[in-house]
């Protein structure tokens, strides 16, 4: 029942925000050239949806490509990272810098390289989601208890046995919540990808709307992408709470 | 055993040194002048003095002394955690790296895995030890689970194999340690003060499964406790250790017979033993402390 109440009065806030925009801009007579009503995108939003899917779809085939290689190579080089000193000194301050770039400055490079369209922006993907990957990961793995590490070793366990059996199931709560982070900006570089160099994807569907000042076009594609974005987002927090629920019961007991 | 391996020159040395097992078939451990020492320079501390002890096949020897003496480094010596700075290990008739035993070990945290059922916590160790471990994937639903489910039984932990280990209490978790370190049937058993963060009720509940535990397998046991009732309700041999760098100081057998009950150890022979371990002990405490 609090539960109840609690989705009751969030959804009425959310869409009370939406009722005051509406009519601050009909009170006020705001252009929709500068501010659309939020009744006209969501009407751009259903009435243009035919069109938007298709772009729509290659946005989250590229997010959902560059995401999953970033996730796989930030693992990897987490796990590498967390456990070698060598790699952690030599490692790390490379992709510190690598991070430190805007990514809007490499995607010309990738162009260059591989043309424009779907591969940039997977490239773009997946740059973006492997810094928080290896952070958390490397975290995960560094300070996994040597108490528990101590109980294998004494059996006479490789250092593959306790990776696989202490280090990386430890480290699962930190990957989950890295993923959330990743999964977001994963969708940010691969839309911003897709403005600067492709035909195709949600993000040249903004460029051609501001191109044309079709504002409620641009609107709507902005509600699209939140949207999507809190799906995916909402994906992965449910995966982590039904995979890493022991580490949070475990709080929730103690606390 | 294989004398003929046992070839190179440091390990003729060692053979030298060493009485290989073929010639004391019944000792299970030997330290010879074995010590310890952690870092380097004037930084550098000796964990464990000059050691030298004999275990015999089957025996249980409680180790007691004040703290930091290091009564644990040497339980982290057998179990091959820790390298001696000087002198030799011998496990089983060979080099402790050898491996020759299999090693159950338990410490004062219950460390387990938060992730694991207490049936999968207790069934780690057969996934890591040979024999079990090629058979791992096989008998894991079948063999390796009812084995695993009597053992609880054995320690009064029967309905709570799927229970994750938040669920439990201390006791019930160590319970749950003691059947992990027990599951692969070790033939050398390391106990470093396991019931240490129990309460007083809790932890003598556990000394008697503990004993009948060991009276039903009879492995070796080394254990390192604190409680002098404890180090004499379950060895059959006390050593009592000086304070750091530790060395052994005094080494009695325990003079009364197994089962032991709880009754005893309110018995005048009981109590005078302990007595006389505390005055070994009391003394060495620093000024203050003692009594």
């Amino acid at each position: 029942m609090a539960r109840f109440t609690r989705v009751l009065s969030a959804t009425a806030v959310i869409f009370g925000f939406f009722a005051i925009w509406e009519l601050l801009c009909r009170l006020l007579h705001v252009s929709d050239l500068v501010l659309p009503l939020p009744s006209q995108v969501l009407v751009t939003l259903v009435t243009r949806f035919p069109d938007l899917w298709p772009h729509l779809a290659q946005t989250i085939t590229s997010t959902l490509t560059g995401f999953a290689l970033g996730v796989v190579a930030g693992v990897v080089t987490g796990v590498m990272i967390g456990s070698s000193r060598l790699a952690y000194d030599t490692m790390y301050p490379l992709l510190i810098g690598f991070s430190s770039v805007p990514k809007v400055a490499i995607i010309p490079i990738f162009v260059i390289w591989f043309g424009a369209g779907t591969f940039p922006a997977v490239l773009t993907a997946l740059s973006l989601s492997i810094f928080p990957v290896v952070v958390n990961v490397a975290t995960g793995i560094s300070t996994s208890e040597p108490e528990l590490e101590d109980v294998l070793r004494s059996l006479g366990a490789s250092r593959g046995d306790i990776l696989w059996n202490v280090a990386l199931p430890r480290t699962l709560p930190y990957l989950f919540a890295s993923l959330k982070v990743a999964i977001t900006v994963a969708f940010i570089g691969s839309i911003t990808s897709e403005t600067i160099a492709s035909n195709y994807g949600i993000g040249t569907v903004m460029m051609v709307a501001s191109a044309n000042f079709d504002v409620a076009l641009l609107f709507a594609g902005l509600a699209l992408i939140s949207i999507t974005g809190i799906a995916l987002y909402g994906l992965f927090s449910f995966a982590e709470a039904r995979l890493t629920g022991w580490a949070t019961r475990q709080s929730a007991v103690a606390a | 055993m294989n004398n003929a391996a046992r070839s190179g020159p440091k390990l003729v040395v060692e053979a030298d040194r060493v009485p290989v097992s073929s010639e004391q078939p019944g000792k299970v451990i030997e330290l010879e002048a074995v010590s310890v020492r952690y870092g380097a320079g004037r930084s550098a501390t000796t964990a464990l003095g000059e050691t030298t002890l004999d275990v015999r096949k089957g025996e249980f020897i409680s180790f007691v002394g004040p703290s930091g003496c290091g009564k644990s480094t040497i339980l982290r010596l057998v179990s091959g955690l820790v390298r001696p700075t000087s002198g030799v290990v011998v496990v089983g008739g060979r080099e402790v790296a050898a491996k020759t035993l299999r090693v159950g070990m338990a410490f004062q945290n219950a460390s387990m895995m938060p992730w694991l059922t207490v049936e999968r916590n207790v069934m780690l160790p057969l996934k890591i030890v040979q024999p079990f471990r090629s058979e791992y994937r096989r008998k894991r639903k079948t063999e390796f689970r009812d084995r695993v489910r009597s053992l609880l039984a054995q320690v009064g932990l029967d309905g709570f194999a799927n229970h994750f280990p938040w669920q439990l209490s201390g006791g019930m978790l160590q319970r749950a340690n003691l059947c992990r370190a027990l599951v692969h049937d070790p033939q050398l058993l390391l106990l470093d003060e396991p019931f240490g963060a129990l309460d007083q009720f809790t932890r003598e509940e556990l000394w008697g499964t503990l004993q009948a535990l060991w009276l039903d397998r009879r492995p070796t046991v080394l254990l390192v406790t604190h409680d002098l009732r404890e180090a004499a309700y379950l060895g059959s041999r006390i050593c009592v250790m000086s304070p750091r760098p530790g060395k052994i100081i005094d080494d009695t057998p325990v003079p009364f017979s197994y089962p032991r009950t709880l009754a005893m150890t309110y018995e005048p022979d009981f109590v005078a033993l302990g007595r006389r371990m505390r005055e070994l002990i009391a003394p060495l405490q620093p000024a203050g402390a003692g009594v």
